[in-house]
């Protein structure tokens, strides 16, 4: 893992050289922070050699949006950031939902809303069976809430605690998008078997805490992100 | 006679057993008789519960970290209900899996249009780069799980009880020759072998038989062509294969003829061979309609 300088505003930047947006408008994205403090402090990465096995794996299962991914992903440096002017033109390698053929770091393609934590179930299955120890090398996960309406999300939502995979963290960053409401996401994976707890999508300090820690069930952290900071 | 069904799952637990980067995944169906590589290795065996959608996207999660997955359910609860996951999660990131169905066609005749399938392969031919396997015994569904489960594809391999008398040396990626004559050529699908055999008996036709339908042999059946028509015996929906003969034989100026499953939903029960006779597959109404073909 690595003890980054969380830089925001820098990300800020990077996110802005990619939509062309005024810098404003990239410091709203719900993502930003979450996905700043997982690839500045919590996930073991190795930009230069993007396969590493050992590396903890992480599925932006919410594949729009994408800017404040690419950028943390450039930030972190695995890929140049002269590709982020390039976002979503003919002959980039950066479309509006991310290719695992295409962008060096991410994992899975994305797109069409839950695909992700089936996945990220599979790999969390895969790694365990390979021998990787416990908790010790992690699948994170992140959804949108609204995507979470679809069905196969809780199919996974159910499978993952009766599987014990403790190796497993679901992200969700709760926007406030869905049209469905209920009772609050995190208490309704707890029902479900979760270790889940809700954090401000905007403090660094708590998304660290709330994604670091370590679980023997699957963990949630529930990121809520009401107001552009 | 083995069926196909057995056999698979028996080859898999074979391979299973001398393959560490095997991975099986299921959703409650046939998952006793898998029981052999759950003792094994369950770390590489999971029963996901009736999850049709999930039980693809952990195999694609296993396929991510290099392991060889092979997922099984009836058909059309992978093939259709699934369907964008086999086409997201494998076909457009890449991965391989090995996809066996059991029940095709209308195998689970007294059930009803819910559990049948003859439109499985279609919707599989929507996904660029997806192999098709359709084996016509047991030995050949043997051969031809071996033959592709670790080769990084999509692979679907569809069994029916329907099974030909003697297995076929069957090779992935080719047709066979059956029969050699000059008036028309006859591809019979899998399962469809013998009867077409048996009513092409005193034809002076090509026969030829084909187990991999993608990669389709195109090479195979333009050195094989006789005669300007071109009848294809195809257990799914009648059609099915139009567009992929459409473009093997692209340089040739023949008429082609497609005898399979009318594009109907099919209301009546029986057993299989009940509704073949219903359906104009069985031996008589395959005759019938390569007669009215090729006159």
């Amino acid at each position: 893992m690595s003890i980054l300088t969380l830089d925001r505003d820098e990300i800020v930047r990077l996110a802005a050289l990619a939509t062309g947006d005024e810098k404003h408008e990239a410091s709203s994205y719900s993502t930003l922070d979450a996905l700043l403090v997982l690839y500045g402090r919590v996930l073991r990465v190795d930009p230069a050699d993007p396969g590493w096995e050992q590396r903890d794996r992480f599925i932006l299962s919410k594949g729009h949006g994408p800017a404040a991914y690419y950028a943390v992903l450039s930030w972190r440096g695995f890929f140049p950031e002269h590709w982020l002017s390039t976002f979503t033109r003919q002959g980039s390698r950066l479309g509006s939902h991310p290719d695992r053929l295409l962008v060096p770091g991410v994992e899975a393609s994305t797109g069409s809303l839950g695909h992700g934590l089936p996945l990220a179930v599979g790999v969390a299955l895969a790694l365990r069976a390979k021998g990787a120890k416990g908790a010790d090398q992690r699948v994170v996960v992140l959804t949108g809430d609204a995507e979470l309406n679809e069905g196969s999300n809780w199919e996974a939502i159910m499978l993952a605690p009766q599987l014990q995979l403790g190796n497993l963290t679901l992200l969700v960053i709760d926007n406030g998008s869905s049209t469905i409401d209920l009772v609050p996401i995190h208490e309704r994976l707890a029902v479900f078997g979760w270790q889940a707890e809700q954090v401000d999508g905007r403090d660094h300090a708590a998304l660290e805490a709330a994604l670091s820690a370590r679980r023997d069930s699957p963990a949630a952290v529930v990121a809520t992100v009401r107001t552009t900071p | 006679m083995i069926a196909m069904r057995a056999q698979a799952i028996d080859t898999v637990a074979e391979l299973f057993e001398d393959d560490p980067r095997v991975a099986v995944v299921l959703a409650e169906i046939s998952v006793d008789r898998f029981a052999p590589v759950f003792a094994r290795d369950p770390a590489r065996a999971v029963n996901v519960g009736i999850m049709e959608q999930t039980m693809v996207g952990v195999a694609a999660g296993y396929a991510l970290e290099g392991f060889h997955p092979v997922i099984h359910t009836i058909t059309p609860f992978v093939a259709e209900r699934a369907l964008e996951q086999l086409k997201l999660d494998f076909g457009h990131q890449q991965l391989g899996v090995l996809v066996i169905t059991v029940g095709g066609s209308y195998d689970y005749g007294s059930e009803g249009p819910t559990h049948h399938s003859p439109g499985d392969v279609q919707a599989l031919l929507t996904i660029p780069a997806t192999e098709i396997l359709v084996p016509g015994a047991a030995a050949e569904a043997d051969r031809l799980v071996r033959a592709t489960y670790a080769n990084g594809h999509l692979t679907y391999l569809r069994t029916q009880l329907a099974v030909n008398r003697e297995p076929r040396d069957v090779e992935f990626g080719r047709l066979l020759v059956e029969r050699r004559g000059t008036q028309a050529t006859v591809i019979a699908v899998g399962p469809m072998l013998d009867r077409t055999l048996d009513v092409t008996a005193g034809m002076d036709v090509t026969v030829l038989y084909a187990t991999t339908l993608t990669p389709f042999d195109a090479e195979g059946l333009n050195r094989e062509l006789a005669g300007d028509d071109v009848i294809v015996v195809e257990p799914f929906y009648a059609g099915t294969l139009a567009g992929t003969l459409t473009e093997a034989l692209r340089d040739r100026p023949v008429r082609l003829h497609a005898v399979g499953v009318p594009r109907a939903v099919i209301r009546d029960y029986g057993t299989p061979a009940q509704l073949d006779v219903v359906l104009g597959l069985d031996a008589a109404g395959i005759r019938r309609q390569i007669v009215s073909a090729i006159g």
